[in-house]
């Protein structure tokens, strides 16, 4: 391990403390932002650690989302949280291998609406199931605090980052970047690129399951317009891509902003929320394009330079 | 037999709203978030003209029509162009292009609630029963999927025999070679993204007369253009027609024989079947 | 006159009301008051036609007549308002950040039941009293045992279903119906599920043969063919679990097909002054959910108020109720103060005089008196049904589309 790594393994040990800590010093307003900000962080680093190498744009993350709170939703009265969270994950990672082989032939655009359709459906099927059952929205009512709930999405945190920092030392993170820059050469190369892009797509695909599965407590009732909706899969590409996607850290730097700003804007003009995201989102993609990564990175760069130079 | 033409005359409605967006990701590569925002705008003007001054829809598209092409030129000209140049490559292009759209695609909602409220909107024009061989539909639609014929005719002819319609053709099947042959391929691009838009607005003025919107309902609209787009293959005319028509059938179909609440779990069955055997898309080219 | 002081005060509360965003706080003078509901999203065509007028249109009377009357004297009111985007967790932030940011002393209840039930825990450990309006729910003993602080003031699934079973019963022994046959068609979202599943039972065992039963996905654009199939299977009456797209998109669809049956109903929006003003003649013995008596002075006023304040007329269901809402609130607040527990046992304890009529709350926090259902009768929309409610007006047999 060199330096610079244990060097960040002690920041990121610190910034995890003092996540963890929030519920403890933070108002409970606070801590319904940190919700906000740990669920997107969680969402967006794991769709970033498939999509940022592969450049394939998922726009399924409603989809697992929606698997692991209804996971939650109709097993929390026999099974313990933690087990459904668990098996949430399981249900996600095998989903996503099962469109992972399905839609290897895809690539572009069509892999993007592919895995929009794919959510979309699932939704309508659940939605007629529950019409054929005469079943209607569930309500998750538990026990658990906010605090509960944010400190599980803290410790999902950690546990991504900690995939996402094995995966880029593996065999496995080297072989998707390859495929990123150039999906034949990797195919040259004797690497298999089926396996290694559907087993990434797995480990994204079991973490936003388990998001819901630890958030549909907080949502009570849930229902599939609310659980499967498409808003949250644009929401987590947006977050990432505004982040930058080619460092493990980047969809956080991406999140937080993001969301402190959606947060002040709808505190303070409640009746221009969708006016004045949608004019953010166009300084950030005309002004930040390479995303805040990127930006930090440029300056970072700029004072070294500076630096060598004086 | 009624159940066909019921979908057909869905399809016909899906074409439109389709054409737009073939036109403006198939030929200016910008894959356009915010359609289903202009096709709200021009069921608004509709409505507006309708209520205001009983002026029919089909009046109203002859002023929707220039003032869309219009105000999607500047957009492309003024926001888009800027993200054109800057782009490397294609993915790249994508990636900003589906952002910056889907930013005004807010921005659109914003203005239009801040104008017009989030209230539905909805009136009655020719909402009479048109009976075709012993069946009944309404007129509203048989209308618009007769205007929806016309405009698709037009399209395909002028795309297909006129020399401005094959340089856009060109434009959608190699970029870069079109511009060896002379086309000057930015202002090519801009005029596809605006009769794209153009195409999306009237449609829209088309359909207010039988459905019913409000400000926030653009989404659903650009979700269902796309669909039909990459189903029927990027930047394929014919492709966004007869991928309309036979989503249109078969959404009727589910509809009336097993279940309507199955209506749109079949429309993405449908497309995630025809992805997984044509990944191009029904007249796609492969991907070289 | 006091009207006329209405007008000349309006211009300036309103003003008030739409600056006054949480930073232009205008002193510790006034009672804060927060609303969350949706002003964009699938939700927000329903919530601003029925929550945030009434919402503007009380403040502005309360201002208008110098305030709420607390410790003494008077304080403004001041609103202050939060758009949920019609998303749960966008709710549930803005909620928090009503109690905890801007301190309201008091928060108005949500737009849908989802969003009551996602915000109910919220309301109770803040002890916000919870006056639930757009929430219709068979979970009400559940959840007020659960949240001490949330009232129910709409009615329940049941209810509603019992209200149009026993309208089409009502109309058999007239010999108004004259069969037994219904189609029922329902939204398949959770309001129409649950309708559609109370109502099942709830027909078979009036005797009713449900000869059409099916459900469409919410956001469906082309009806005919639900339309078509519930024609073929001919009905006696027609019956949709519906929302307000589809609501508007059934009856075009009825219109056209010339679905000849002699009871017609659709559930939310039926009762929107768009419906009427949509289908004109053609809506003349239309039957929807909840209703008014527009005939009560009570109600005429309101809706001469809601007119000039807002520029627009109430609906003919949930509107008033939300009104009343308020008006409970506010009497609440006049009696016991700004002290959120006291309010809240005040309300469980006082029956209150509201626009609806007097109003209470039994040992589940429910108000058992409300409209059912409503009919177009002569370009108005009446009240036909209720569970003690005043001036139901006797239920006509739909003639035809013209």
């Amino acid at each position: 391990m060199s330096s610079t790594e244990i060097q960040g393994f002690v920041f990121a040990a610190l910034a995890l403390l003092v996540a963890g800590a929030l519920p403890y010093f933070g108002s409970d307003y606070v801590l319904s932002l940190g919700i906000s900000i740990a669920m997107f962080t969680v969402l967006a680093t794991s769709w970033a650690l498939f999509s940022g190498p592969t450049h394939y744009i998922s726009l399924a993350t409603a989809a697992f989302f929606g698997l692991g709170t209804y996971t939650t939703g109709l097993g929390f009265e026999s099974l313990p949280i933690w087990s459904l969270i668990i098996l949430a994950g399981v249900l996600g990672a095998v989903l996503a291998a099962l469109v992972g082989l399905a839609t290897l032939r895809l690539s572009g655009v069509y892999f993007v609406i592919f895995t929009l359709g794919l959510a979309e459906l699932i939704r309508q099927v659940i939605t007629w199931g529950q019409n054929m059952t005469g079943q209607k929205g569930l309500y998750v009512l538990t026990d658990l605090t906010e605090a509960h709930l944010y400190q599980m999405l803290v410790a999902l945190a950690a546990l991504v980052f900690l995939v996402g920092w094995l995966i880029g030392r593996s065999r496995l993170g080297f072989a998707l970047r390859i495929i990123g820059d150039d999906e034949t050469v990797a195919a040259h190369s004797g690497i298999n690129t089926a396996q290694a892009k559907v087993l990434l797509f797995m480990v994204s695909g079991a973490v936003a399951a388990m998001t819901g599965a630890i958030l549909a407590p907080r949502y009570i009732y849930i229902e599939p317009s609310l659980a499967f909706t498409p808003l949250l899969s644009f929401q987590v590409v947006i977050m990432a891509l505004l982040g930058g996607v080619h460092r493990l850290w980047g969809p956080i730097v991406g999140v937080i902003p993001f969301t402190l700003i959606l947060e002040t804007i709808s505190a303070n003009f409640p009746n221009q929320v969708t006016l004045f995201i949608g004019i953010v989102f166009l300084v950030i993609v005309y002004f930040i394009p390479r995303g805040f990564a990127g930006l930090i990175e440029t300056v970072r760069n700029w004072s070294a330079w500076r630096e060598a130079r004086s | 037999m009624d159940i066909i033409i019921i979908g057909l005359l869905l399809g016909g409605t899906y074409a439109l709203i389709a054409m737009g967006l073939n036109l403006q990701y198939g030929v200016a590569r910008i894959m356009n978030l915010a359609n289903g925002e202009m096709l709200v705008a021009g069921g608004f003007t509709a409505f507006w003209f309708y209520t205001a001054g009983n002026i029919s829809p089909l009046l109203t598209i002859f002023v929707v029509a220039p003032v869309a092409f219009a105000a999607n030129w500047l957009i492309y000209r003024i926001m888009l162009e800027p993200l054109v140049r800057r782009a490397k490559s294609r993915g790249q292009l994508e990636v900003d292009s589906i952002l910056a759209t889907f930013g005004m695609s807010f921005i659109a909602v914003g203005l239009m609630l801040a104008f017009f409220g989030g209230d539905y909107f909805n009136y009655s024009y020719l909402s009479v029963p048109v009976i075709i061989m012993g069946e009944t539909y309404a007129q509203n639609r048989v209308v618009a999927f007769a205007s929806a014929v016309v405009i698709c005719a037009i399209l395909y002819a002028w795309i297909t025999f006129s020399r401005p319609g094959l340089s856009l053709r060109a434009l959608a099947v190699a970029p870069d070679s079109a511009r060896l042959v002379g086309i000057n391929v930015r202002s090519r691009a801009a005029i596809a993204f605006a009769l794209g838009g153009a195409i999306t607005a009237v449609g829209g003025a088309l359909i207010s007369s039988f459905l019913t919107l409000d400000a926030s309902t653009g989404v659903v609209f650009t979700l269902k253009a796309l669909i039909i787009v990459i189903m029927g293959g990027v930047g394929d005319v014919r492709g966004t027609i007869i991928a309309a028509l036979l989503l249109g059938v078969v959404e009727t179909l589910v509809a009336s024989l097993i279940d309507p609440g199955l209506t749109l779990a079949a429309a993405y069955a449908l497309f995630i079947l025809i992805l997984l055997f044509r990944p191009q898309g029904l007249f796609g080219r492969k991907p070289t | 006159m006091m009207m006329k002081r209405r007008s000349a005060l309006k211009l300036g509360a309103a003003a008030a009301a739409s600056l006054a965003a949480p930073r232009l706080a205008l002193a510790a003078e006034t009672v804060k008051i927060g609303a969350v509901a949706p002003k964009t999203g699938p939700l927000a065509g329903g919530a601003v036609v029925t929550q945030w007028p009434n919402v503007a249109l009380w403040a502005n009377l309360v201002n208008a007549a110098g305030g709420l009357k607390v410790d003494g004297g008077q304080k403004m009111v001041e609103i202050i308002e939060y758009d949920d985007q019609t998303n749960p967790g966008e709710t549930i932030k803005a909620v928090q950040r009503l109690a905890t940011q801007d301190n309201a002393d008091f928060i108005i209840a949500p737009y849908g039941t989802g969003f009551n039930i996602a915000a109910a825990p919220l309301f109770d450990r803040y002890k916000y009293p919870h006056l639930a309006v757009s929430a219709i729910t068979d979970q009400v003993e559940d959840l007020a045992s659960k949240f001490n602080g949330m009232f129910f003031l709409l009615g329940s699934t049941t209810a509603f279903v019992q209200g149009v079973v026993d309208v089409l019963k009502g109309m058999q022994a007239d010999g108004t119906l004259t069969g037994n046959k219904v189609a029922m068609v329902n939204v398949a979202d959770a309001f129409g599920i649950e309708l559609a599943a109370a109502a099942k039972p709830l027909f078979t065992a009036a005797g009713f043969d449900i000869v059409y039963d099916s459900s469409y996905p919410l956001g469906t654009q082309d009806l005919s063919p639900v339309v078509k199939a519930a024609k073929a299977a001919q009905p006696n009456a027609f019956v949709a679990w519906s929302y307000p797209p589809d609501t508007f998109g059934l009856t075009e669809q009825a219109v056209i097909e010339d679905l000849q049956v002699e009871a017609y109903y659709t559930a939310v929006a039926t009762c929107f002054p768009a419906f009427g003003g949509r289908f004109g003649a053609a809506a003349e013995g239309i039957l929807g959910a909840g209703g008014i008596n527009p005939d009560s002075e009570k109600f005429k006023a309101y809706a001469k108020a809601h007119m000039e304040v807002t520029g627009n007329a109430p609906d003919g269901w949930a509107s008033a109720t939300t009104y009343a809402s308020l008006e409970v609130l506010q009497q609440s607040i006049e009696t016991v103060g700004l002290d959120r527990e006291a309010v809240t046992e005040h309300i469980r304890a006082t029956t209150f005089d509201t626009v609806m009529g007097d109003m209470n709350f039994n040992a589940n926090n429910f108000n058992e008196k409300f409209w059912t259902v409503g009919q177009w009768q002569d370009g108005v929309y009446q009240g036909v049904a209720e569970t003690g409610r005043q001036g139901a007006k006797p239920v006509r047999v739909k003639q035809g589309w013209a």
